[in-house]
């Protein structure tokens, strides 16, 4: 697994339950250092190390573990470089949804070995969508969940999101839109220095 | 803008939102919504388009059959008020006939290339100043994740070469004790100095060593080292140093002590310990080792002489070896009178001055 996601799984633990939940956490899930580098890849089995100890230490279903990394990713102020990147993906939150069929793309022009699920926006109407994500790594659809339920806050539209399940690699994901301007949302300026 | 031209005018709008519809005496007739961004509420239409714009490639008269005589070409223009920015453009003719409306003129699309991203914070530029087709947001994507990208690796090349400096100390380790070496010392010894943290340095000679090797062999010899260096390390504490510096040479450093009565102690316990017999493959080594020591506090400071230092628990050290061997002895100014010249003496005044 690319460095950038264990990494993403510590930096999530250690900023939201500080730098002790972390030390613990990687004592039982039994790893030798105790920073992933984001630049290097490892082995899946340590990823898989690392949730299972997530779930453990913090106390809650991997499922949780997983939404709540996707929800840190995109709201935690210390990560706002991701945040943007997603923004570029559109002006408001259904272009946004339209622009995760590119995400597996676009990641891979920002990092070359960084591989994401293929993800699949199926349009039902124009308030309800289906994401289809197929990973050979089950779990993703559930950071998918945090990770919209956060970009929807951003953009400032009120979704609700189900987990279909999962079946063979394949998460099913209900978006349905119930309001695009709910509140303002968080401001994006294209110029990344523009406060 | 007159009529008939209004479906064209839409069109560019929509595809082409940085044009500017230039008539044949040089004014602009009619201009895309971005471009009106540059002039924040000042006038665009009507005034010349080349005292909105200097061309400055390729070369012209300024005169609109000129002008007109670059189409196909790319033109390089530049703001002519600050910020300055410089665009690129494109110029097609309008058709003679007057088909299109504005006869005579041209058609000049412009793009910020390479200064978009001083354009799109000078003039407060969104995702809707560009067109659909427009590649300026996926290339504001691409510089953001690839200067995160960077700054990443930045992180993981520091980091690396944290590492290289941590194998580098592996080069300060002594491999037959894995106590540091010489050059280990000097390190922990400048930072002790630095730092104006007190200290006593003991320099210990493992006595009747050559004897071990020359009759019972290296590996015997090799093994008394690692034996001696073993028993050294269970007598210190945590933080005090022990250095292997070369041959059958160590030296100690004794961080915070300024009590000579203490690091006397010390040394002679550890002295005592060198003398235990050590066994060998059926047969037993017997070695002791010999003393002398300086202390920090005895010295002026800041700016602690390390050499001085050094030749003073050397100087103490051959007074113990004169003074027959297996004892420690603490450096006193009368050794170095007693040193001089540097002949063996086996006098009383040396063992006084313990």
């Amino acid at each position: 697994m690319h460095g950038l996601i264990n990494r993403a799984i510590e930096r999530f633990v250690r900023d939201t339950y500080g730098r002790d939940t972390w030390g613990q956490l990687v004592a039982r899930a039994d790893i030798d250092f105790t920073e992933f580098e984001s630049m290097l890849t490892y082995e899946d089995e340590l990823t898989e190390q690392v949730l299972e100890a997530a779930g453990t230490v913090l106390g809650k279903p991997r499922e949780e573990v997983l939404e709540d990394i996707g929800t840190y990713l995109v709201s935690h102020p210390k990560v706002e470089a991701l945040r943007r990147l997603l923004r570029f993906g559109g002006a408001d939150f259904t272009e946004f949804l339209h622009s995760l069929d590119d995400l597996p793309g676009r990641a891979r022009l920002a990092v070359a070995n960084l591989d994401m699920p293929d993800l699949e926006l199926r349009e039902h109407g124009s308030l309800s969508f289906s994401l289809i994500c197929r990973s050979p790594k089950v779990g993703f659809g559930h950071v998918l969940i945090g990770l919209l339920r956060a970009m929807a806050d951003d953009y400032g539209a009120l979704v609700m999101l189900d987990h279909k399940g999962s079946k063979e690699g394949t998460e099913i994901i209900e978006v349905r839109l119930l309001a695009m301007e709910h509140t303002s949302g968080r401001r994006f300026e294209l110029s990344a220095g523009a406060a | 803008m007159k009529g008939g031209q209004s479906p064209l005018i839409g069109l560019l709008d929509t595809l082409c939102p940085m044009h500017v519809l230039v008539d044949a005496t040089g004014h602009i007739a009619h201009a895309g919504p971005t471009l009106f961004k540059l002039r924040a509420g000042r006038a665009l239409i009507g005034i010349r388009f080349l005292e909105l714009f200097e061309l400055k490639r390729p070369r012209h008269d300024g005169t609109m059959a000129s002008l007109r005589g670059l189409a196909g070409t790319k033109l390089h223009l530049q703001l002519r008020e600050v910020p300055r920015t410089d665009v690129k453009g494109a110029l097609a003719l309008m058709p003679e006939d007057g088909s299109m409306g504005l006869p005579g003129g041209v058609i000049i699309d412009l793009s910020f290339g390479i200064s978009v991203l001083d354009a799109i914070r000078d003039f407060d530029l969104t995702s809707a100043d560009f067109a659909a087709t427009d590649l300026t947001i996926e290339m504001l994507y691409l510089i953001e994740a690839k200067t995160a990208a960077m700054e990443a690796s930045h992180m993981l090349n520091l980091r690396l070469q944290g590492a290289k400096i941590a194998a580098e100390e592996k080069a300060y380790t002594d491999t037959l004790t894995g106590l540091g070496n010489r050059r280990a010392l000097d390190n922990v010894l400048q930072r002790l100095v630095a730092s104006e943290q007190d200290f006593a340095l003991i320099h210990l000679d493992l006595d009747y060593f050559k004897a071990v090797n020359d009759t019972l062999g290296h590996a015997a010899g090799d093994h008394v080292l690692r034996q001696a260096a073993a028993l050294m390390l269970k007598e210190i504490r945590g933080d005090d140093v022990l250095v292997r510096a070369g041959g059958d040479e160590f030296v100690l450093i004794l961080t915070r002590l300024t009590d000579a009565r203490r690091v006397h102690d010390i040394a002679s316990r550890l002295i005592a310990r060198l003398e235990e017999p050590i066994p060998f493959n059926g047969k037993t080594c017997r070695v002791s080792g010999s003393a002398g020591s300086a202390l920090s506090c005895n010295y002026p400071q800041p700016g602690l002489d390390l050499a001085r230092m050094m030749e003073d628990a050397d100087i103490a050290l051959y007074a113990a070896k004169v003074a027959g061997r297996g004892r420690h002895m603490t450096y006193g100014p009368e050794m170095r009178r007693a040193a001089q010249p540097p002949v063996a003496r086996d006098d009383g005044s040396v063992a006084a001055a313990v």
